[in-house]
């Protein structure tokens, strides 16, 4: 009976001893410091190198681009946004030199035509809009400002401007509708569009005594204004820009 | 056969001494084995995380020497970016506008140049998705190389209304992908960061597995998990993430949610901010505004 408790004894000595040992061996050094992980893993993540500078390492030294920038539309994008990663450039300026972007990708990368981009946002068809030609040869890159002002709205609402164009509205201008202050083109949020605010104003075309512009041949729809669609505007129900759509 | 005879109890006592000195013999002869085994393992395992940080691109870490010599000088080189920094006094979120994001990639494009993510396909800290909500009903939502270069041209007859939604790591308050980590090598900061041990990985992808948002990817390289870390080493360094430093129209706002007064506590104030997928209680610290029912 000694035996085998003594046996015993000695067996889960060495269990324990064998744990022990373990633990001590293979748990890393500060494990479970902050939680259930090696506290150093937070100082080996934090001491990796960084690529962008950021803007204000930019500014300590091209402070005359910085001033160049301020107040135009291109005020907040980061420099490394077009340049390129830049700490490098930033530690020693003469290792290297960030890029320059030349051509057109750079810019219709933001610029190109997109329908899932926010109206309002300016863009442009790159196969129509000055083909061949490097953006910059118009637009100074760092404060840009169209050389014309957009004579068209398509500028920044090339969405609306598209579907529009082959709806039966396609010959009506924007501003049939839209009354337009010209500061909107230079700040667009500051000044807004006008809409219709009343039923007659589509009635001047579609009530069913109204008579249409000479240049409209087709047959216009119409509606009896006092019977259809309630109180509701007729923009709130239609959308003008592709009256098609029911 | 022998030992079964009642009879013969000094044979049998005899066998029974043969065995019990044949069983000491074993774990006399076997311990040190095993313990040779283990040192040789622990050695193994410290090694192969040596070379794990080689290939990771780690030029200042000498990797060279064994686990016991390359262990304080990680430490001594990761203690002076967090020098003077106090992570009790953060806890980071990034906030979100749909409305503003132009689908231009430059998040995904700054991401991977600052973190060395794999160029290929497939592999991304944080990517841009495009929604066409169709007039039909249906939702088709692409992301072509994460949105990298750009987005195709879409059939625009079929359009109901079309945004893009960046995505990334949420650094959830309460991670699934830290709960279910058998070793303990993704874990929470205090500062509020969801981070990855590569050094600790197994790889076993159960944190690929749990994440909801599908943040994370196992490294075609170092085979353990990765995903987005806020750019930690940029944060230690009072800057912000690249992402949002690079992004072109502020689509991406990064702050304090202690701070009173900030960017993104303005951000907070003035719209209306959703999580994905709140139903899962991850209490994700990527806050959205002017976010579509269709995104998950």
């Amino acid at each position: 009976m000694r035996q085998q408790v003594s046996r015993l004894t000695i067996l889960f000595a060495i269990l324990i001893g064998a744990l022990v040992a373990a633990r001590i061996l293979l748990v890393p050094e500060t494990f479970g410091e902050l939680g259930h992980f090696r506290a150093t893993a937070i100082g080996e993540t934090a001491a990796l190198p960084i690529r962008y500078a950021g803007r204000a390492a930019c500014a300590e030294c091209h402070a005359d681009i910085e001033e160049n920038r301020a107040g135009g539309r291109h005020a907040s994008l980061s420099c490394e946004a077009c340049h390129g990663p830049g700490a490098s450039h930033a530690e020693d300026p003469l290792a290297t030199q960030p890029e320059k972007p030349v051509g057109r990708d750079l810019c219709t990368l933001c610029h190109g035509y997109n329908p899932s981009r926010p109206t309002g946002f300016p863009q442009i068809d790159p196969a129509v809009h000055n083909p061949l030609q490097p953006c910059t040869a118009c637009h100074e890159a760092h404060a840009p400002e169209p050389p014309v002002t957009p004579e068209s709205c398509s500028g920044c609402h090339g969405q609306i401007a598209r579907t529009k164009a082959v709806s039966h509205h396609a010959l009506l201008a924007c501003t049939t509708c839209h009354s337009v202050e010209e500061e909107h083109k230079l700040n667009p949020s500051a000044s807004r569009p006008t809409k219709p605010a009343d039923r007659a104003f589509c009635g001047k075309c579609h009530a069913p005594d109204a008579q249409p512009p000479p240049e409209v041949i087709q047959e216009v729809p119409r509606v009896d204004l006092s019977s259809h669609g309630g109180h509701y505007v007729c923009w709130q129900c239609h959308y003008p820009h592709f009256p098609e759509l029911r | 056969m022998k030992r079964r005879e009642p009879g013969a109890s000094s044979e049998s006592q005899r066998t029974q001494a043969t065995e019990s000195v044949g069983r000491r013999e074993f774990l006399s002869r076997s311990l040190p084995a095993g313990w040779v085994l283990l040192a040789a393992l622990t050695g193994c395992g410290e090694q192969t995380g040596g070379e794990g940080e080689e290939t990771a691109g780690a030029p200042e870490e000498a990797t060279g020497g064994g686990a016991e010599t390359a262990v304080p000088e990680a430490s001594a080189a990761a203690e002076n970016p967090l020098a003077g920094y106090d992570p009790s006094q953060h806890n980071y979120a990034m906030a979100i506008d749909v409305d503003r994001c132009i689908g231009c990639g430059r998040c995904v494009e700054a991401c991977k140049t600052e973190n060395d993510v794999p160029r290929e396909p497939f592999y991304f800290r944080t990517w841009i998705e495009r929604y066409v909500v169709q007039r039909n009903g249906h939702t088709v939502v692409t992301s072509p190389n994460g949105g990298i270069s750009g987005f195709p041209p879409v059939e625009e007859a079929e359009i109901l209304r079309t945004f893009f939604v960046p995505k990334l790591c949420n650094h959830c308050s309460n991670p699934p992908c830290v709960q279910v980590c058998p070793v303990g090598a993704t874990f929470k900061t205090e500062d509020g960061v969801v981070l990855v041990d590569h050094d600790y990985c197994i790889g076993c992808r159960y944190c690929i597995q749990a994440c909801p948002y599908g943040a994370r990817f196992l490294h075609p390289v170092t085979r353990t998990a990765e995903k987005c870390t806020f750019c930690y080493h940029r944060l230690v360094r009072g800057l912000v993430p690249a992402c949002v430093e690079m992004c072109p129209t502020q689509a991406r706002i990064f702050g304090d949610l202690d701070a009173l007064s900030s960017p993104l506590a303005r951000f907070q104030r003035m719209h209306k901010i959703q999580t994905l997928k709140a139903h899962l209680n991850t209490e994700p610290k990527v806050l959205y505004a002017n976010l579509d029912g269709e995104v998950s």
